[in-house]
């Protein structure tokens, strides 16, 4: 116990007489989490559309204004050019051309029936589909109104109709952000803690310090103890500034379940996520080595924890990656814990891969780290 | 000359052999474009719906039959009660519930309107929206095969169609990114760690006090990164136009000419970065947390720029690969020529012309 207080004293001296790395520990996490969850928004509004009106008679105008008053869309060009529209496109002016044809009104009276014609920009696929989905919504509607202008009400026998009543559980006001800061959150404690890890031993190994603790009588486990305990406490410390600073005081997010649920599961968390740290660490000989495996295993972790993407829609065979991914489940944890209240019950399938990852790679480390060069 | 090309040998060295670096130099791209491309989606599907059948008529069945052959929706199970919703959502067997009162059918054929209930698990707004549209589309196509519409008056018929990307794959959006992506943080990375390294081993007091120009190890330094990007930007545009079968609709020479542009500003604030710092960690912890998430968001290749607050708007100009982004987005899918982004081509210029020159200013040939 004595040697472990001292290796943990020596740790920690290391860690705060550094005084360009402090900031970036405890800085970058939380101006990050400032920032991220203000620009990780997929909504789709203000899509700029190009309208090239060859008609301009009181329909194509009364579409028109129905269109900008949607709330969707920005009028960003009114012309009787096609390529000056499409020129528009290819500026990034522009996200959506809609082309009234010359005799819309016309047409639409006496022939019954009349083409409008819309081309989008459809590189952000996504985008382009809700683009055109909104505005199709649109001119269904604008067309209901039409016949009701010019049809004798009595013409039709009435629709049998279906009213869908939605209620939206756990975020009723639908923010976005109440969704994301959870998420985030935990991946920033998650780089943190795997870097510093990976890059801790290695750094003894670089300068050479680490002759000098094979050659004493500590042994393994408390040398990797002594490693992992500094890093595990700064973990619990970024999370909890995260959590009860930014996220309730500028995001007003409180956890709906209980916050020792939390605690309780970050525990052993940044017990396996520290363990991938000393894993990689372990394995490399420079620091420039460790962090670019770190870098490469981080990356794979973000993309594969449906933190931005929905597991759900990922293919079988990446959906057997997502699970292997520790990240994953703390990321669902903090998200059921969080918003719905979920409750210990809820989670235990949880708990029991974390304790899992959280054996596996410590095991793993201790087995791999040699006191012998 | 000699003396220079016997560093860019020795950078070339210091970078071949040493495979894990190799692995995050050219696994990370291919390994970007195979989840990027295939496991990767936006789109919501194969959701867990739950449903709560109080009727049990030919009515509900046959929604829950629609509902149930397509993409968006896995049945879960039929549950009894709407009580045990709840705990549903709680354990996250299910995102969506959908209720059908008793008398479904008769109130629908002999009153002529009928409810249906939907609970959705909102704490993903996204998806609980995108999920409570699909089941309203579905139920408004049930209702209008009851009725006949199609000899409706009147018919405004939109054709859409959609440009550059006809069938709307993700991939024409995020390729240009993760190469904007890739550029960005090897170069940054890989420069800033290889030089602060050689000052934390102390093997840079011994190319100071050589007489080799001190200016000439910084750039036979940045010889060998720049040469690795353009064999990975490579890689990565061959990767994507023969297994996500992307177009290419521009000039090649166009692209690569921009491409090196866009590594030269990310070697320059490399540099900048090494110049700031002794140690390697303080390094990638800049570079890493610094830029990996900044890059990552305020391209614009994962969340739309023009959505987001204001404040954000304006310091998205100052990420490089913002610019990058565009650029590639114009030359590959658009096919367009320079003409069509001087502006951009302006501002990257621009950048690494200030980020060189404020870096070599603080690099310091003196030993501290």
């Amino acid at each position: 116990m004595r040697t472990l207080r001292f290796l943990l004293q020596k740790e920690f001296k290391q860690i705060f007489r550094n005084k360009s790395l402090l900031p970036l520990i405890f800085l970058m996490p939380i101006i990050q989490l400032l920032i991220i969850p203000l620009a990780a928004d997929y909504e789709i509004k203000n899509i700029n559309i190009s309208i090239v009106d060859h008609d301009r008679s009181s329909f194509s105008r009364a579409l028109i204004s129905k269109i900008t008053a949607s709330g969707y869309f920005v009028l960003a060009d009114y012309g009787n050019s096609f390529e000056d529209a499409f020129k528009q496109i290819e500026d990034n002016e522009s996200d959506l051309i809609l082309e009234i044809p010359v005799g819309f009104e016309r047409n639409l009276i006496r022939e019954n029936r009349e083409k409008l014609f819309i081309a989008v920009n459809a590189i952000n696929g996504t985008k382009a589909n809700l683009g055109g989905a909104y505005l199709n919504k649109i001119i269904a509607e604008y067309n209901a109104e039409v016949r009701l202008q010019w049809t004798d009400p009595e013409r039709f026998s009435p629709v049998p109709k279906i009213n869908v009543a939605s209620s939206n559980w756990f975020n009723p006001y639908m923010n976005y952000r109440f969704f994301m800061v959870p998420g985030i959150l935990v991946f920033l404690v998650t780089m943190v803690g795997a870097y510093m890890a990976s890059l801790n031993i290695v750094k003894e190994k670089e300068i050479g310090t680490i002759e000098q603790i094979n050659v004493s009588p500590i042994s393994k486990v408390n040398f990797i103890l002594g490693k992992l305990i500094p890093f595990w406490i700064i973990g619990v410390f970024v999370f909890s500034v995260g959590l009860f600073f930014v996220a309730r005081v500028v995001y007003g997010i409180v956890p709906l379940g209980s916050i020792g649920l939390i605690y309780g599961f970050l525990a052993i968390y940044l017990v396996a996520l520290l363990g991938v740290g000393l894993l990689i660490s372990t394995y490399s000989d420079t620091q420039q080595q460790s962090m670019s495996v770190a870098f490469f295993v981080m990356m794979i972790f973000l993309l594969m924890s449906g933190l931005f993407t929905p597991i759900e829609s990922m293919p079988e065979w990446a959906q057997v990656i997502a699970y292997l991914n520790p990240v994953t489940y703390f990321i669902e944890v903090m998200r059921m814990v969080v918003l719905k209240g979920s409750e210990f019950k809820d989670i235990i399938p949880h708990f029991l891969k974390m304790i899992g990852f959280a054996i596996f790679f410590n095991t793993w480390a201790v087995w791999n780290y040699r006191k012998t060069s | 000359m000699k003396q220079f090309f016997t560093f860019v040998k020795k950078e070339f060295y210091h970078v071949f052999r040493d495979p894990k670096t190799l692995l995050m130099l050219f696994g990370l791209p291919v390994v970007q474009i195979v989840l990027f491309g295939f496991a990767l989606t936006n789109e919501i599907k194969n959701s867990k719906v739950l449903i709560v059948d109080y009727a049990k008529d030919a009515a509900s069945q046959e929604i829950i039959t629609k509902i149930g052959a397509t993409d968006e929706f896995v049945l879960q199970h039929q549950i009894l009660s709407h009580l045990q919703i709840e705990d549903e959502f709680k354990t996250g067997r299910a995102r969506l519930a959908i209720i059908f009162p008793a008398n479904f059918q008769r109130d629908l054929l002999h009153q002529n309107s009928t409810q249906l209930q939907v609970i959705a698990d909102a704490s993903d707004p996204n998806q609980a929206n995108t999920l409570t549209n699909y089941i309203n589309t579905i139920v408004t196509e049930y209702q209008q095969s009851l009725s006949e519409v199609n000899g409706m008056p009147y018919q405004i018929r939109p054709e859409i169609r959609m440009l550059y990307n006809p069938e709307l794959k993700g991939a024409t959006n995020f390729v240009p990114g993760v190469m904007a992506l890739v550029l960005m943080l090897v170069c940054v990375l890989m420069t800033s760690v290889s030089i602060v390294r050689e000052k934390e081993l102390g093997t840079m007091e011994v190319l100071l006090v050589s007489p080799f120009n001190p200016f000439m190890v910084i750039i036979a330094k940045a010889i060998p990164y720049f040469l690795l990007s353009l064999v990975n930007l490579s890689v990565i545009l061959v990767l994507s136009i023969t297994l996500l079968e992307m177009p290419f609709n521009g000039s090649y020479l166009l692209f690569f000419a921009e491409s090196s542009l866009l590594i030269l500003t990310a070697l320059s604030l490399g540099l900048l970065i090494s110049n700031s710092t002794d140690s390697q960690q303080t390094a990638m912890l800049i570079s890493l947390m610094g830029m990996l998430i900044p890059t990552m968001l305020l391209t614009g290749f994962m969340f739309p720029i023009e959505n987001m607050p204001l404040p954000l708007r304006v310091f998205s100009n100052i990420i490089p690969s913002k610019w990058y982004y565009l650029i590639a987005k114009s030359i590959m899918i658009k096919g367009l020529g320079f003409s069509a982004i001087w502006k951009e081509t302006l501002i990257l210029l621009g950048m690494t012309v200030f980020l060189l020159t404020v870096s070599l200013k603080k690099f310091k040939i003196r030993l501290a």
